[in-house]
């Protein structure tokens, strides 16, 4: 199992390598220098700002200094806030984003894996339709759409909850966290449920029942191991897909986190804020692919037997 | 003492395209320590009447039309789900047919195992452990405490079986259900299970139902046997009764379809129309496991006219020397020399001209049929391709091919799905013969098909044989289905040849021990005169 | 084999056999989810096309004295604050939506298909190599750096419909290099093989037919992922630009004035949501009949 996990985590090391260089010369090569877009500075100023910012070095030097400073866990300071790091801004953001983020995936994981087993357990029947039903539409309504549509009905409509903000009105985390995690519910369910159709015609079931276990124990004991492992596998694009999906919520319920100052800062041109996000994110998404791809290998004997050798 | 009773059995099945009669009025019982056989092909209704019987049929679009189950004083069928839980795994156990998938992969062998212990008589899972160990050391698996703690995966085909076996014994069951239990296994070690099966069941006092498509299996263990067709018993009596004394035509059909003859020796000309010198095929295994020698050092030459048999067992390297030998895949060594000409190195270009003197049949009739294409176009494929026929001539030279397969003329526009797998077998040797080859090779031509198929298939192999003057490679596992074909017989094991000789000489007296555990191993020897 | 039969040698004469299409197509009719879906995407597309014919206002046209109007006899949808047509503005936001769905789903299907059949034929090494490098951009956070392409290089329709076949590539290739290696082991091709026909034929007559059912069963699930990310880019304001318009962006200005003009955004809400239905639907639909296996129920 060591040895998966190594080797998985050295598949990872270009990756992340891969994203900041890749990151790094794309906003380089962005037509315009952040300080040419809206205030006319003079010459003097736009040289002075970019000595301190390292703008005038060649860029493969101003590359290195940057490995150098990511290294020394530093993504340098913020071109649109003077005087503070882009360190500073993404662990103000972040406390934030986690928390809507753990909501969400609380929800997806729980709600789509129950509704998804449900299901499964009675194809064609209203108990697998119903739910079914619900995912298509967590599917095929996004999370734009849906979080508006969420706060028309109760909070505009309705009055039942607020309209925006996070951990000011009390209960007002509830909207921003259905509205992300809705779609993985979705996205899970379908999963979970194709997963376990695909193991509850196996041989090894009707081995189980022939044994005189209850249908419950059946489903618990010997189904649901099998079923959920392509749950597990796709926590890790979940993950992903819940980051970027907070751009959004963020931006529609104005919850100070990591996706509103990443938006701010894409408009902006705020480029180290930019960068340093980039970064920052790309490499969480590659750790959390890394870990559910090894907790997917753990559940899988085999997968498991084959690294131990 | 009959330990169950079944008296007019039948479940139907209600399904969108109709009623389809399942099961349809059965009576047997078992008794105590016997072993009732029931015999049927695929769908015949065999597994069904049995599982029905413990509730384990999917209802709906099941549905037990009327019938009793006596066991135990009770009638299965009138209990509830809940009581009926209580006698599965307890009072009667089921083998089922493929070890591979019968375990669960997820679940160490220990935990599957005990499993019903811990269900039926509440044991602490210390005690039910311990006797764990005591019936895997029973049904012979090595290192019963170590072992407990395996996955299903570590296990090999036949070990697995053990391990079911075990399963169904750890409980002391009354009755044992086996479906198939045999099939998925190699002739030796269906020997061993079936032996391992009759040991068990007689020190233990059990009553076995047996089910299997295949008579000569339940030969050596039946006392009693029912042929089965159709959803009903068409004969049922002792196992002498109806292998000495079969009464209705189907059953004779089955016996029949055991072949039981020797081929008559035919005097073959002098020339090799094929031969492999010293030839090997390696395969580069996984990391670290270095290269698998799947042919190593295999000689064999075929004359003109004749049928070689190649016999082994799964892995022994058989299909692996077909191929070579049509230079389908690449040899590490060794030379193969068709018609005097040495081939061993031809490229893919130089091979073309050259393969529509050799052809090759498969034994899936499933797998070998691009399932896109119709029948006309298979067998036109290889007609154009080689230019065979003038364009205006092809429809006529398709439905002479289909004429000499057997098939008819009507389905010329049918799709493979569309057709049994005897048929699509018949299209798959009408597609090989199309080029009018010199040479085939038939791997396990007929192992996918039941067994009344099978004959007809082998007759029309050898109508081919003797029509076309087709030489041919015969590679097969079935010992009885050589001896009927072949003229003389090859043995493989772990990709070397073991033995080699003309039919009666290898099977009246055969020199190698390999051979002789082969030969041993062929259930019902009494059935075809070997020994 | 009787006399009769013998006789016969009208090939056309014979009956029909039911191919594996005919038979997907016997079974799709049956969906009806997926006939309703694949009805409604015909009319949309053709309402969306016809646009200019069928609606009496541009584009652009405003009418500042009505502002934003409730649905009514002359505006069927209502107008937004500019006192545009909704109705009108969604048939062209359609247009463009339904358009870069096709287009970046079809760049993602041409170089996906080419990649995995590559990597799949050749297998070995080079297959090796080629599904490492898939794995590796696969690893890549790719909403985030579409995100970042568009503010970096400007908000453009043509590097958008290559930043969405980019991604969704990456799928298809894995898609089609493990059909065709599968296929490549089935003994049909093998048979093939043993009657001496070229690999390109091999290819063209036993492998792509066999592959096609699931590669149209994952185009059509690939559109409505491409118009969603569109959307969702357009909704940041990282897509499509005004003058031109796209669901996405009628949905953003939507939320905008929500409180006190709902239908802004119900109804471009609706178009888009109703659309990824049908397209779901059908790519269902479509799974479970080309692909009976992939889809047990």
């Amino acid at each position: 199992m060591w040895r998966f996990i190594g080797f998985r985590t050295l598949q990872a090391i270009p990756v992340i390598f891969a994203v900041i260089t890749i990151t790094f010369f794309l906003v380089r090569a962005a037509p315009g220098g952040p300080f040419s877009s809206e205030k006319a500075v003079s010459e003097q100023v736009k040289a002075a700002l970019e000595a301190q910012f390292q703008l005038d070095l060649p860029p493969h030097e101003q590359y290195l200094a940057y490995l150098t400073d990511l290294i020394k866990g530093d993504f340098g300071p913020s071109f649109n806030f003077p005087g503070r790091s882009v360190n500073e801004l993404i662990f103000q953001g972040l406390p934030v984003t986690a928390e809507l983020g753990f909501y969400a995936l609380l929800i997806a994981v729980v709600v789509g894996t129950l509704s998804g087993v449900i299901a499964s357990l009675k194809p064609n029947s209203l108990q697998d339709y119903i739910p079914m039903s619900f995912a298509m539409v967590g599917i095929c309504m996004p999370s734009f759409l849906l979080g508006p549509t969420l706060v028309l009905v109760f909070s505009i409509w309705l009055g039942w909850l607020p309209v925006s903000g996070w951990g000011s009105i009390p209960g007002d985390k509830i909207l921003p966290s259905i509205t992300l995690g809705a779609m993985y519910a979705a996205y899970i369910a379908r999963l979970s449920r194709a997963g376990m159709l695909e193991v509850l015609s196996q041989d090894y079931l009707r081995t189980a029942r022939a044994k005189g276990l209850p249908e419950y124990k059946v489903i618990i004991k010997h189904a649901l191991r099998g079923g959920l492992i392509p749950v597990v596998a796709f926590l890790g694009p979940a993950f992903a897909g819940l980051l970027s999906g907070s751009f959004v919520v963020e931006t529609v319920f104005q919850v100070p986190g990591l996706g509103r100052f990443y938006i701010q800062a894409a408009f902006n041109r705020d480029y180290t804020m930019i960068l340093g996000t980039t970064v920052f994110l790309a490499t969480l998404i590659v750790l959390f692919n890394l870990l559910s791809d090894v907790l997917a290998a753990w559940l899988n004997p085999r997968l498991r037997y084959q690294f131990r050798k | 003492m009959a330990l169950l009773t079944t008296s007019d059995l039948r479940v139907y099945f209600h399904t969108r395209n109709g009623l389809v009669k399942a099961v349809d009025g059965i009576s047997f019982s078992v008794e105590e320590g016997k072993t009732y056989a029931i015999i049927g092909e695929s769908g015949s209704g065999k597994s069904v009447a049995c599982y029905s019987m413990l509730g384990l049929v999917p209802m709906p679009p099941g549905k037990i039309e009327s019938g009793e189950v006596w066991f135990e004083n009770q009638d299965l069928l009138k209990l509830s789900e809940s009581q009926l839980r209580k006698i599965r795994g307890k009072g009667i156990s089921i083998i089922f047919q493929d070890p591979m998938t019968t375990l669960n992969p997820f679940l160490k062998i220990g935990d599957q195992l005990i499993e019903p212990l811990r269900l039926h008589f509440g044991m602490s899972k210390k005690d039910a452990w311990q006797k764990g160990v005591q019936i895997l050391e029973e049904v012979g698996i090595k290192n019963p405490a170590q072992r407990m703690k395996s996955w299903p995966f570590e296990f090999s085909g036949g070990m697995r079986q053990r391990v079911v076996i075990a399963m169904a014994l750890v409980t002391e069951p009354k009755i044992i259900i086996a479906d198939e239990p045999t099939t998925a296994l190699d002739v030796t070690v269906q020997a061993q299970i079936l032996k391992l099966l009759k040991e068990l069941q007689v020190r233990r006092n059990i009553g076995v139902i047996f089910i299997s498509h295949d008579l000569s299996v339940v030969a050596d263990i039946a006392d009693e046997i029912a042929v089965m067709q159709n959803g009903i018993f068409v004969e049922q009596g002792t196992r002498d009764a109806i292998f000495s004394n079969p009464q209705h035509a189907y059953t004779k059909k089955l016996l029949a379809a055991v072949p039981d003859s020797e081929k008559t020796n035919q005097q073959h000309e002098n020339t090799y129309l094929i031969s492999a010198d010293n030839i090997s095929v390696h395969f580069s295994g996984n990391k670290g496991e270095g290269v698998l020698k799947a042919v190593d050092d295999v000689s064999l030459k075929i004359k003109q006219h004749e049928i070689l048999g190649l016999v082994g067992e799964s892995g022994s390297g058989k299909s692996t020397t077909g191929r070579a030998i049509l230079r389908l895949l690449d040899l590490a060594n060794g030379k193969i020399v068709f018609n005097n000409e040495d081939i061993s190195h031809y490229s893919r270009a130089e091979m073309k001209p050259l393969r529509r003197q050799m052809q090759m049949i498969f034994q899936d009739p499933y797998a070998s049929l691009n399932p896109r294409t119709s029948v006309y176009d298979t067998l036109a494929e290889p007609l154009l391709l080689h230019k065979i026929v003038a364009k205006k001539n092809l429809d006529s030279e398709v439905f002479s091919l289909m004429d000499s397969v057997g098939l008819s003329r009507e389905s010329v526009l049918r799709y493979p799905h569309e057709f049994s797998g005897g048929q699509r077998q018949r299209i798959a040797i009408g597609r090989a013969i199309a080029t009018k080859p010199a040479f085939i090779v038939a791997d396990e031509p007929v192992s996918a098909l039941d067994v009344t198929i099978q004959s007809q298939i082998l007759d029309l192999l050898l109508n081919l044989v003797n029509e076309f003057n087709l030489t041919m490679l015969f590679i097969s596992h079935d010992l009885g289905v050589v001896r009927y074909l072949a003229d003389r017989v090859l043995v493989m094991k772990d990709g070397k040849l073991v033995e080699e000789g003309a039919v009666h000489e290898i099977f009246n007296n055969p020199q190698e021990a390999y051979t002789r555990a082969l030969l041993d191993a062929i259930p019902g020897k009494s059935l075809l005169g070997v020994g | 084999m009787s006399n009769q039969t013998t006789q016969i040698e009208n090939i056309d004469a014979m009956p029909k056999g039911v191919s594996l299409w005919d038979d997907a197509w016997i079974r799709l009719k049956k969906n009806k989810l997926a006939m309703v879906g694949l009805c409604f995407l015909i009319f949309m597309m053709i309402v969306c096309l016809m646009a200019p014919l069928l609606t009496p206002y541009g584009y652009e046209e405003q009418d500042l004295r009505l502002g934003a109007s409730a649905p009514s006899v002359t505006h069927w949808l209502g107008t937004d604050t500019f006192g545009r047509d909704m109705l009108t503005r969604i048939l062209y936001g359609g247009r463009v939506s339904l358009m870069v769905g096709f287009i970046a789903t079809s760049v993602a299907l041409l170089i996906g298909v080419t990649y995995g059949a590559i990597a799949g034929y050749a297998g070995g090494k080079v297959d090796a190599l080629m599904m490492r490098l898939v794995d590796i951009i696969y690893a890549l956070p790719f909403m985030i750096f579409i995100v970042l392409l568009m503010v970096v290089f400007g908000r453009n329709l043509l590097l958008l419909f290559l930043a969405i076949g980019a991604v969704e590539w990456l799928v298809m290739a894995r898609i089609v290099r493990g059909q065709i290696q599968n296929l490549k082991q089935q003994e049909f091709v093998e048979a093939a093989i043993s009657l001496g026909l070229s690999p390109g034929a091999i290819i063209r007559k036993h492998l792509i037919p066999n592959a096609l059912g699931p590669i149209i069963v994952y185009t059509t699930l690939t559109i409505p992922n491409v118009m969603l990310l569109e959307a969702f880019l357009s909704f940041l304001g990282l897509g499509i630009q005004p003058p031109q318009s796209s669901w996405g962006l009628l949905i953003s200005y939507g939320v905008e004035s929500m409180e006190e003009y709902p239908w802004l955004l119900i109804f471009p809400g609706l178009a888009l949501t109703l659309t990824l239905f049908a397209l779901n639907f059908m790519g269902d639909g479509l799974r479970d009949a080309l692909d009976p296996k992939a889809s047990r129920d």
